[in-house]
């Protein structure tokens, strides 16, 4: 029993690591192929958000000791916290000084913008 | 599994510097600043383990709780140029 | 092998990140930069498993020093002026030292060699004897607290000379190095956003705890005195970022500031004097109680305490000597 917990935690540990990375490195591609400032804040926010999720989550199913459990937990709530007031404080500050959203160019032209 | 992870999450801050380098406004490396800083904390808490040193768990904690006040200083401070700016 | 991929990795980045500093003009970005450049000189440093430098240099580094190159740009027009461009000597100085000391390094020992000079004589006997000399887990702790005391006094005695001279610089020969009553005005910037405010304010308590942690736990992991001043500072800044420049002020008057920071200097050098009393040399702490071991755990408690209460009012004076002249 405790040999097929230890298993699907390796494996379960295995799947929450790399999808994490997968995420983090998404986020970090589209931090340089974004074409606006306000679209690369957002690929940055939103996986900074699912990235430490996923990756702490995988690494709270390596630990050793319940101390490191409360840490790898205090970490995640702490980003959880602060990367989405980041994010805010960023894109306010920006706008703020007069950088403007691109935008979209609509993909019908013959449909009229919505405003 | 935690190797693939640290060497994802190092690719991660190469092109977050990289996106530092090339921003054509400032706004772009804070972002960058900000993006590093969460990777920071990340690779930290992620080589801890990798190491088998439970107690550096510690730097990765203090770092998240710091992380944060460098993007506020920026919306405070940048407030007081653009408020400037405006006026003259 | 893994460290010596690591090491690599993240000095191109500094090297490349250095490059980008220097060439650019516009100063803020030259700022983000020097943020970026310090957390790869943290990550650097805790790759080579040199955890309490790696908290000294995040904290430091990427917290406090950001916002107070902020606070500074905040007074300054942000594009740097063109100096002169007398390069020819600057770079004929810069080539011989590279040369010197390219040609040096084939000398020193291959990374973390055993049987390098600098891990034989002290190092060695450090570690061998802080077990029953000591008898605190964290070595580094024992050998800055205790073995190496008279250095970390002078550390102290260093960032309180930086504080002061940073008061004298900025007051321009008036008398008053800080407003004592700022104008309301000051610096309110982020009293009308709603989410830093409310985000701000559940985070400052835990930034607070955390340093208080960090002082106390030295001896035992990563941490002490100038790695929880850091964070403390830290805290106090978000503080003041949120509720203005007044409202900062008048939790922490300018003489309270000057108070922690002249009295944990104090603080440390007499537990160092009372030692001298008690029959003991400067700063040997094995005469303080009645068991040596336990007279060192005093006095390593203590002096941290003293560094932490320094390093805290310090940059605090730093950081709102630029913010209360903001306007």
């Amino acid at each position: 029993m405790a040999a097929v917990a230890e298993i699907v935690c390796w494996a379960l540990g295995w799947v929450l690591l790399t999808s994490g990375a997968a995420f983090v490195l998404i986020g970090g591609i589209g931090v340089l192929r974004m074409p606006d400032l306000y679209t690369r804040i957002h690929a940055a926010g939103l996986t900074d958000s699912l990235g430490p999720i996923l990756v702490l989550s995988g690494l709270m199913l390596q630990v050793g000791n319940p101390q490191e459990l409360f840490k790898l937990a205090a970490i995640l709530l702490f980003m959880m916290i602060t990367g989405p007031t980041a994010t805010y404080a960023l894109a306010n500050a920006a706008l703020m000084a007069g950088i403007d959203p691109v935008p979209a160019e609509s993909s019908r032209p013959d449909r009229e913008q919505v405003r | 599994m935690i190797i693939v992870a640290s060497i994802a999450i190092f690719v991660t801050m190469a092109l977050a510097l990289l996106r530092g380098l090339l921003g054509p406004t400032v706004y772009d490396r804070v972002l960058a600043m900000n993006m590093f800083g969460t990777k920071t904390v990340l690779l930290l808490a992620s080589v801890a383990f990798l190491y088998g040193r439970s107690d550096f768990l510690d730097l990765a904690l203090a770092y998240a709780l710091i992380n944060f006040i460098g993007v506020q200083a920026v919306l405070a401070f940048v407030q007081k140029a653009a408020g400037a700016g405006e006026e003259s | 092998m893994i460290v010596a991929v690591f090491g690599i990795f993240l000095l191109t980045l500094l090297v490349v990140t250095a490059i980008a500093i220097v060439r650019s003009s516009d100063l803020f970005s030259a700022v983000m930069l020097s943020g970026i450049f310090s957390l790869l000189m943290a990550a650097n440093f805790f790759v080579l498993d040199a955890a309490d430098v790696a908290l000294t240099e995040a904290a430091v580094g990427a917290g406090v020093a950001t916002v107070l190159l902020l606070g500074a740009l905040a007074l300054l027009p942000t594009d740097e002026r063109q100096g002169n461009r007398h390069v020819g000597l600057a770079a004929l100085t810069m080539a011989a030292n590279i040369t010197v000391i390219i040609y040096a390094t084939h000398d020193v020992p291959p990374l973390g060699d055993p049987a390098a000079p600098a891990q034989q004589h002290v190092a060695a006997w450090y570690l061998a004897h802080t077990p029953e000399l000591i008898d605190i887990p964290n070595v580094v702790t024992a050998v800055l607290a205790s073995f190496r005391g008279y250095d970390t006094i002078g550390e102290v005695f260093v960032i309180l000379i930086a504080g002061i001279g940073v008061l004298f610089v900025l007051s321009g020969g008036r008398d008053q190095l800080l407003p004592k009553r700022p104008e309301p005005t000051l610096n309110t910037a982020l009293k009308h956003h709603l989410i830093p405010q409310v985000v701000g304010r559940l985070m400052i308590p835990f930034i607070i705890l955390f340093g208080l942690y960090t002082q106390f736990h030295g001896e035992y992991g990563p941490g002490g005195g100038f790695q929880a001043g850091a964070l403390v500072a830290a805290g106090l800044v978000l503080y003041s970022l949120i509720e203005g420049e007044q409202a900062a002020l008048e939790l922490t008057p300018p003489n309270l500031l000057f108070g922690l920071a002249l009295g944990g200097a104090l603080l440390y050098g007499a537990v160092g004097v009372i030692a001298m009393l008690l029959g003991g040399t400067f700063l040997d702490y094995s005469v303080l109680l009645s068991d040596p071991i336990a007279g060192q755990h005093l006095g390593i408690i203590v002096i941290e305490l003293g560094v932490g209460l320094s390093v805290t009012g310090v940059m605090l004076t730093i950081y709102h000597a630029f913010a209360s002249r903001v306007s």
